[in-house]
């Protein structure tokens, strides 16, 4: 007597099989999903706005023609912005770091810290914004200004920049603090002169990535109340300001076609810095992964 | 060259002072830094709440949470969130319900299908997709998204809240997928050889083997995707439209939570109006919920976290 049915086998193994080979097509499309929105973003992007990109782009104030309109005082903002927001952060970021990773001792004060850090994360942009406008706009006095934005900034981006050096911290191999510690140095002396300077590329790469971040984020600035039609370049930490994506939001939010236009030209200039910064991450990184 | 000795020891003696004031002011500057932290969830919990009371002075609480107008402006102006709430749902279900297949899927795909070379190339243009800007994104849904909607739809208004919903799903895709990936490369691949040997597929050790296995790291995932998706305001500021309404039709023109307070800051409400005060009450909403989003997700990654 047969005990097995060689005919429902062949039947039941043929539908698993081709419903393995089926489904694997499906995954495959769902994950090419993203190459092919890229694709699409990126030409139609750069199909509308390469032709507005040019010299007087870059170089004219914002205006009401669209033959006209360009991203000066953007550009400018965006640099003044990054140019303040990269020692704060830095500064804040790589402290909290160094303290958690090598004075905090394990105890409740130190993990409310870290439980705190990681929902600062997850808190959005716009709540930041509330706080900056609130707190740094009205409360300080500080007005609409760049520093108003940078602090604001720097407290966003603070999170990833704190877990970024923690993780550059801990990569350094154990001894490297014992020989540090075994030729008498003390605590400071090792996180100074040891730590940091094994640390620092990782932690670059990470500040790098976070203030890529930065320059692209809008709502925080909106609500703190950067302008979106100056025609004058910031001439302190004081002075009222414009970046990039707010100049893209206020063409994007015209009706005229002719801006959303512009809009992607200056999309161009912003994808251009984001790309650059982060390929500079990358170099860093590849050669930061070389040692130990 | 003769070296004195005496001048190097006193040098030496007269460092000690400022080295072993650094010893101690070390850590105190660390600590500062991390309170920084501190502060300002501090600092955020305080001003929404203090602005809030004096919004809920003015306006009652049980007409803010139950009413179902959200009119902030003129002279019969109406401050009920349901509204907003619905918006803000509406854009979240439509960029779930993108996300969370195509998320999975990919993940899948990356963790239990794709060859190393595959994965090489994908995971980086993921990476690429999870930084490009929320206003570009926005920009991307309306003026391509949109008016490719309404090819198919062809009533549909310039505004509405399919078009950012879909585009919002696509910005969580990278998270959701690298997240899930992250679950799923972590089950140990004995698991895999083991359900392998009793003769499955790789479709059916995929889904019946790994995917359960991995599911609290997985369903931590869409619920930080849920949690972004509330808190996404550029794109909905964009492209969702100016007007709160209690609809469950994807293709009204709505307003969500971000949406509306980026609309006031960017208008002339004068500050000390109720209108300005009510950003914070309609912030204060959507801290709530994402926190609650975070908590919830940490704690289902902790709490049903299989360890092997």
């Amino acid at each position: 007597m047969n005990l097995v049915d060689k005919q429902v086998v062949q039947t039941r193994m043929n539908k698993r099989i081709v419903s393995n080979k089926v489904m694997r097509q499906l995954f495959f499309l769902a994950a090419i999903f993203g190459i092919v929105v890229l694709t699409v973003l990126l030409y139609r992007i750069f199909s509308e706005g390469l032709p507005y990109l040019d010299w007087a782009f870059l170089t004219n104030f914002a205006s009401r023609f669209p033959e006209e309109a360009g991203i000066k005082a953007a550009i400018a903002g965006s640099l003044w912005l990054m140019t303040v927001t990269a020692p704060i952060s830095l500064v804040l970021g790589v402290g909290t770091a160094i303290y958690l990773e090598e004075y905090a001792k394990e105890n409740r004060f130190t993990r409310f810290i870290r439980m705190n850090i990681s929902n600062l994360a997850g808190v959005p942009s716009v709540v930041f914004g509330l706080l900056g406008l609130t707190v740094f706009v009205r409360l300080m006095e500080m007005g609409r200004s760049i520093m108003a934005g940078s602090l604001t900034m720097s407290l966003l981006i603070l999170p990833i920049i704190v877990v970024s050096s923690q993780e550059a911290i801990r990569a350094i191999p154990k001894n490297q603090y014992e020989a540090s510690y075994a030729m008498g140095a003390t605590r400071w002396q090792t996180i100074r002169r040891v730590v940091l300077p094994a640390a620092i590329l990782g932690i670059l790469t990470g500040g790098i990535l976070a203030l890529s971040r930065a320059i692209g984020e809008t709502a925080p600035l909106l609500m703190i109340g950067a302008l979106s039609f100056i025609a004058y370049l910031p001439e302190n930490i004081w002075s009222g300001f414009t970046v990039l994506p707010i100049q893209i939001f206020n063409w994007t939010g015209r009706p005229q076609e002719e801006f959303h236009l512009v809009a992607s030209a200056g999309i161009i200039v912003l994808l251009v810095i984001l790309v650059l910064m982060n390929s500079v991450a990358v170099f860093i990184r590849n050669k930061f992964s070389k040692r130990f | 060259m003769v070296v004195n000795v005496r001048n190097m020891m006193k040098n030496k003696k007269s460092n000690e002072f400022l080295l072993r004031f650094l010893e101690k002011a070390a850590p105190a500057f660390f600590l500062l830094c991390a309170v920084i932290s501190i502060l300002t969830t501090i600092g955020i919990v305080l001003t929404l709440v203090v602005e809030t009371i004096t919004f809920f002075n003015r306006v009652p609480f049980m007409e803010f949470i139950t009413g179902t107008k959200w009119w902030p402006f003129g002279k019969n102006a109406s401050y009920g969130i349901l509204p907003l709430i619905s918006g803000t749902l509406l854009i979240t279900v439509v960029a779930m319900m993108v996300a969370i297949p195509v998320g999975l899927a990919s993940a899948i795909y990356l963790s239990e299908f794709a060859s190393f070379r595959v994965r090489k190339v994908v995971k980086p243009i993921l990476e690429v997709l999870a930084g490009i800007p929320t206003i570009v994104y926005g920009f991307f849904a309306l003026t391509f998204v949109t008016p490719m909607l309404q090819v198919v739809i062809s009533d549909l208004p310039i505004f509405n809240a399919l078009s950012p919903g879909i585009v919002v799903g696509i910005m969580i895709i990278p998270m959701i997928a690298s997240l899930s990936e992250d679950a799923m490369s972590s089950v140990p691949s004995t698991i895999r050889e083991g359900a392998f040997a009793m003769g499955s597929t790789r479709l059916e050790v995929a889904l019946k083997v790994v995917v359960p296995a991995a599911l609290s790291g997985i369903i931590a995932s869409f619920v930080l995707g849920v949690s972004r998706a509330i808190g996404e305001t550029m794109i909905v500021s964009v492209a969702a439209g100016s007007t709160p309404k209690l609809t469950t039709d994807v293709t009204d023109s709505i307003q969500t939570m971000t949406g509306y307070i980026v609309q006031v800051t960017l208008g002339d409400a004068s500050y000390g109006s109720t209108t300005y005060y009510s950003i914070y009450a309609v912030g204060m909403t959507l801290f709530v919920f994402t926190l609650l989003m975070n908590l919830l997700s940490q704690f289902i990654s902790r709490r049903f976290k299989e360890d092997y």
